[in-house]
């Protein structure tokens, strides 16, 4: 049942614009059928997963690099009133800049290849991950502070067996936000500036009016952040069994 | 054990604590009741070293309160349990913090004790609130304290685990006295347990009278040599 009813959704979504597409009569150019999506893919199945593994890398590694960064920094960001005065405003102002708007000064710093790439996607990243992190460090409940101040714990042992333990739900949360963040990250970064991975299929196909094979890409990019963000859900699953209840 | 002497407390503009001079034995049982908001917290905190008096000394085994003793375990009215750890973990938190080395076994042997054999690998969440509240109970006392600070612990329990839980911990202080300071705002509570009941009255928190509590033990909750002193102390409240 609980595969059951997304599959059924997703076919009965493909049906409807199967015949939306013939009973309108549409034509291919501006939306291809289901039938010359898959066809588009089958040309080209060995070139389209080749790109869309280096669009997952780019997301993952960037997702990843967004982890070993905002953690730490949202750790400080509890730990100090004044690194937190002083830098949680840049973060805001970071995060309000428009991505797209970065991106090509990212690629002229960093060049076509994957580094821009991943660094897009950890621009887009790291901002849920880092709030989430530190309000769930602060949303620690005071009996449990106040039961670690009665032990005289040090601060490494309240931030460490307490307050991260403490946050994790919510730095699910925030990572299960940014994961579906990275995949959209890694494409911006692609648009502007790349010779691989979907989103430079996608900026091809647009060039040679090839709407098909923009369709399945766009297709394989749902598929990985689909992919991605129930693969997370199963660690969350298995990392914090305690907060289903 | 613990020695107060001329405390007082406020907070800001809030005079919650005035005077309060206290000596509780190696192995006493003292009780605290009084009305809600008279200062029973603050004065375990007090003693705790969780707050620092605005007058007044707090002596623990000779010498000046200024932070947490690691030989005094703090009970709570809720469990405080951390929900992520299973219960023979969160059994051993005071032991990783406090550096004491392998106490799984003492810890079992707790839990044995607390009728939680075979909950050892159990989450938190998995236990009702009278399990849970043992636990806390064999947290507290896993650090072997010499003086232990209960605030309202079986408080938030219904009436029958509540006689349980303190039946439990009689038979704990029979078999290993110490110094305890237990807040309650139950009166058959108070007098089961205590060897002396301090009363303070409200704003500012005072010692309005302390009643000694000289009948053997164990003693049982319904007893009615046990009825007599609740009586009287059920007057001093009123007139507190
Ligand atoms: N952190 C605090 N800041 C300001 N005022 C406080 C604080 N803690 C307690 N007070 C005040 O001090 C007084 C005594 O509070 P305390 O919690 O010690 O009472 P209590 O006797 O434990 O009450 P209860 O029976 O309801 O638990 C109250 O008037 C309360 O409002
Ligand atoms: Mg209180």
């Amino acid at each position: 049942m609980r595969t059951a009813l997304p599959v059924l959704g997703l076919l009965a979504i493909i049906g409807l614009w199967w015949l939306a597409t013939i009973v309108f009569g549409i034509e291919p150019l501006l939306v291809p059928s289901p039938a010359d999506v898959v066809a588009s893919f089958l040309e080209l199945p060995g070139y389209l997963l080749e790109q869309a593994l280096i669009t997952l890398w780019e997301a993952v590694s960037g997702f990843g690099l967004s982890i070993v960064i905002g953690v730490p920094l949202a750790l400080l960001i509890v730990g100090s009133r004044v690194l937190e005065r002083m830098f949680y405003p840049l973060l805001v102002a970071l995060n309000a800049v428009p991505k797209v708007a970065i991106a090509p000064i990212v690629v002229v710093w960093f060049g076509f290849g994957i580094s821009s790439k991943v660094l897009m996607v950890v621009l887009v990243c790291i901002f849920p991950i880092v709030i989430s992190t530190a309000s769930g460090m602060k949303s620690t409940p005071s009996e449990l502070v106040e039961l670690f101040r009665s032990l005289d714990a040090t601060r490494t042992h309240e931030f460490f067996k307490l307050r991260l333990w403490h946050a994790l739900p919510q730095i699910f949360v925030g990572l299960k936000v940014s994961i579906t963040l990275a995949v959209i990250g890694a494409v911006i970064g692609e648009f502007v500036g790349a010779d691989a991975g979907l989103g430079y299929v996608i900026t091809v196909s647009g060039g040679s009016a090839d709407t098909s094979l923009a369709f399945a890409a766009m297709a394989l990019l749902a598929i990985i952040s689909v992919a991605l963000f129930y693969g997370l859900t199963w660690v969350e699953r298995k990392l914090v069994p305690w907060a289903e209840v | 054990m613990i020695t107060l002497s001329g405390v007082s407390h406020s907070f800001g503009g809030v005079h919650a604590l005035d005077g309060i001079d206290l000596e509780v034995g190696e192995h006493e049982f003292v009780a605290v009741i009084g009305r809600s908001g008279c200062g029973k917290s603050t004065l375990l905190r007090l003693v705790a070293g969780l707050l620092t008096p605005s007058r007044g000394r707090i002596l623990v085994a000779g010498s000046p309160v200024t932070r947490p003793r690691r030989d005094v375990s703090v009970m709570f009215q809720r469990p405080a349990l951390l929900p992520w750890r299973t219960v023979l973990a969160n059994v051993l938190l005071p032991t990783e913090i406090l550096g004491l080395g392998d106490h799984r076994d003492r810890a079992h042997e707790l839990l044995e004790l607390a009728g939680l054999g075979g909950f050892e690998k159990r989450l938190p969440h998995e236990l009702s609130g009278g399990m849970q509240q043992r636990v806390s109970l064999c947290r507290s006392l896993i650090q072997s304290p010499q003086v232990m600070l209960m605030d309202e612990p079986f408080s938030a329990l219904d009436a029958i685990t509540r006689t349980e839980l303190s039946e439990e911990l009689q038979r704990v202080q029979l078999a290993r006295p110490r110094a305890v300071v237990f807040v309650t705002h139950s009166i058959d509570e108070a007098v089961l347990l205590a060897d002396r009941i301090v009363v303070l009255s409200p704003r500012p928190g005072r010692i309005h009278r302390v009643v000694e509590v000289d009948l053997p033990r164990p003693r049982a909750l319904g007893q009615v040599e046990l009825d007599e002193v609740s009586r009287e102390l059920r007057g001093l409240l009123v007139t507190a």
